[in-house]
């Protein structure tokens, strides 16, 4: 396997002042949208599962950032924030929360399947560790066309636990495959924390007991993250096969809506909102005057009128007739 | 059946009877197996701190310990095997698993370890697990957690598979299952969990491998199980407003089916309707209508009949989700068919 020289420049996030804002931009717009999410849910105008990822935006804002039009995306349902960060259109995510035809998959997948075609996002999958194979399938696609593209796969730390989880590293590494593998351990599958379901807490080991190059990074720091993801993405793009990144995060809110959270004390979720990515960056701004009030308002104005607007859009949007119930369930081709 | 929405209510004693829900049954089920049988403990994906995905086991960790209310870590085949495993060793465990969705995880184990023991070791081994699943489709889950796919199961010979519908059936199925010295698998409907029925107080046992008449009639036989028997017995009542009489039978155990009483009801009305929420195509309802086709040919006024969910994968939205279910207004059409009206 060749090693092309790693590409110094790829590897460093430019801290200028206008990507630190735009940084913070993105984890403000995935918020404000998850929290709009919320209320919609309590209207009753969402509904099924509603997965947010509040506290956890650092993760697929400094991933995503670092990856080019032509690579691959594949999420959870916990994939709100990866879909808009990645460029999904968020009224056409909003339509889809609402399940109108209007959404960026006609209404058919709801909150936990988006899915996108035009910037390469292949779902939100719902099947814990469902979604690692697809990601070794779509590298292994792009190895054999000879594209020189990366394949992002994001999971939480529960997916560690199931086979696929283990079944798709050594693959992806056996086969030298351009996946990038990021788990965002938020210490709890549901109400099950990560000592109560590995005998190894230290997920990044797993993968290197494959032989993956892994790292931990703090997933509650965006700049990190993004350091983080440039390496590995000058690594993958060079040839050498996967990297594996463990971010270390928190998910502020239940599980989902349904979550009365008996597993956890208030006390752990309180300490962990100190840590909240976004006031981080914020405060960091700040003292080092990189960030003022307007720039804030600014930021915060353009997020509300952006998830207004896609509210307003999914309000308008229509719901697909009932007589094509059982399109899209296999290729529809036209008559010769 | 009144589906509740709000919160469950308490269940609470009235005279000799308990008025309670569907998941209130299950828990308390679950709990008098652990009272009576130290070798009985619970075992999946969050059934302890979390109190179980549909909080069915909330409360029993407090009560029983870890060590017999077991979480899982997400290792839907590990866990269930090491349940076929435990069976195999001496213990009696009720492995649940949350959406019959994740169940395919797991399948390799049931399939090719639950179901095949007994028979290859030539009799010698036997797995006495229960296995609990939650399936079906109405909380607009989308395509990955609405199937219904009992009739998977219900295809292999060395399972038995049953589907309580009632509160009644919800409480008492599962010490039978326990019992049961081969696999057993239950399968609730997450429309059910919410359900409320009153229940004897002082109910025992019951006998798992029969279907009930939840409701005579001599007209045609509408056939349903699980989350089906509501909105059938629903039918039912819309047709008897048009002076059809339905009977409605609960197949209750899935496999083996209960085909004396099906062909017995079928002989008397000579029209069947079969509902079930699996997919049409090799449905269970297309087994029933074979048997009732070799069997009961020459009873029939009118061909057999069924009500299933469209042939796509569960969808997001409301309108789309129920239009692809059984509905009642399509088994009233599909009853009134059978009667040329
Ligand atoms: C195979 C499978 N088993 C169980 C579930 C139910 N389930 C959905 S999310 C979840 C927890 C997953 O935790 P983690 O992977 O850490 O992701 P997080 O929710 O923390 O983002 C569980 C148990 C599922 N969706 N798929
Ligand atoms: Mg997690």
């Amino acid at each position: 396997m060749t090693t092309a020289a790693p590409d110094t420049h790829a590897q460093k996030p430019h801290l200028t002042r206008e990507h630190l804002l735009h940084l913070l931009r993105q984890m403000i717009r995935v918020r404000r949208f998850e929290e709009r999410c919320v209320e919609l849910y309590q209207q009753e105008k969402i509904r099924g599962f509603l997965h947010v990822y509040i506290g956890e935006e650092a993760v697929a804002v400094g991933v995503l950032e670092t990856l080019e039009a032509a690579d691959t995306v594949v999420a959870t349902y916990r994939e709100h924030g990866h879909a808009i960060i990645r460029g999904v259109p968020m009224d056409a995510v909003m339509a889809e929360m609402y399940g109108k035809a209007e959404g960026c998959c006609l209404g058919r997948g709801g909150s936990m399947h988006l899915f996108d075609a035009g910037t390469r996002f292949y779902g939100g999958n719902a099947i814990v560790a469902g979604g690692l194979p697809l990601a070794v399938g779509l590298a292994l696609a792009d190895r054999m066309a000879g594209r020189h593209q990366v394949t992002a796969c994001f999971f939480g730390d529960g997916a560690v636990a199931e086979g696929e989880f283990h079944e798709s590293l050594n693959l992806a590494e056996l086969w030298r495959l351009p996946v990038l593998f990021i788990c965002e351990n938020n210490l709890y599958a549901m109400g099950t924390s990560l000592e109560r379901s590995q005998s190894q807490t230290d997920i990044h080991l797993k993968a290197q007991s494959y032989n993956l190059p892994a790292e931990v990074v703090d997933g509650m720091d965006v700049v990190a993250v993004e350091a983080a993801a440039r390496r590995a993405g000058a690594f993958i793009r060079s040839g050498q096969g996967p990297y594996f990144l463990e971010c270390r995060t928190y998910r502020f809110r239940a599980h989902s809506m349904f979550d009365p959270q008996l597993y956890r004390e208030k006390a752990e979720v309180e300490t962990w909102r100190k840590h909240d990515p976004i006031d981080r960056l914020t405060s960091w701004l700040r003292e080092t005057g990189t960030l003022h009030d307007v720039d804030l308002l600014a930021i915060e104005s353009d997020a509300t009128m952006e998830v207004d607007k896609s509210v307003a859009f999914a309000e308008a949007g229509h719901w697909e007739p009932l007589e094509q119930l059982t399109r899209h369930v296999y290729t529809e081709r036209a008559l010769p | 059946m009144t589906v509740q929405t709000a919160a469950a209510p308490k269940s609470g004693v009235v005279g000799n009877v308990v008025q309670t829900t569907y998941r209130e049954a299950l828990h308390d089920a679950i709990r008098e197996a652990l009272l009576k049988d130290q070798r009985v403990f619970l075992m999946g994906e969050d059934v302890g701190r979390y109190g179980g995905c549909y909080a069915v086991s909330r409360g029993l960790l407090d009560e029983f310990g870890p060590d017999r209310i077991r979480d899982t870590p997400l290792s839907e085949s590990a866990f269930v095997g090491a349940g076929i495993g435990a069976a195999l060793g001496g213990m009696r465990p009720i492995v649940e698993i949350m959406t019959v969705n994740f169940s395919l995880l797991a399948l390799d184990q049931i399939v090719n370890n639950a179901a095949t023991i007994r028979h290859m070791s030539g009799g010698q081994f036997n797995v006495p697990v229960v296995i609990r699943i939650a399936s079906g489709a109405g909380r607009q889950l989308a395509a990955q957690h609405s199937h219904s796919l009992e009739n998977w199961y219900a295809h292999v010979p060395g399972l038995k598979v049953v589907a309580p519908a009632t509160v009644e059936d919800a409480r008492y199925m599962l010490w039978t299952a326990l019992e049961d010295p081969d696999p057993v698998i239950i399968f609730e409907h997450v429309m059910l969990y919410n359900v409320t029925g009153i229940l004897s107080a002082d109910g025992g046992p019951v006998d798992i491998g029969k279907a009930v008449i939840r409701r005579p009639g001599r007209d045609v036989t509408l056939i349903a199980y699980g989350g089906t028997l509501g909105k059938t017995l629903d039918a039912a009542e819309t047709l008897e407003a048009d002076g059809i009489a339905a009977e409605v039978i609960d197949l209750r155990s899935l496999r083996p089916l209960d085909t004396g009483t099906i062909l017995r009801s079928v002989s008397r009305t000579r029209r069947a309707v079969i509902v079930d929420e699996g997919w049409r195509t090799g449905s269970l309802a297309a087994e029933i209508s074979a048997i009732i086709m070799e069997d009961a040919f020459w009873d029939l006024d009118a061909p057999v009949s069924r009500v299933c969910t469209a042939e796509v994968p569960i969808p997001y939205p409301r309108h789309l989700e129920q239009a692809a279910l059984p509905q009642p207004a399509a088994i009233v059409a599909a009853a009134r068919a059978t009667l040329g009206r």
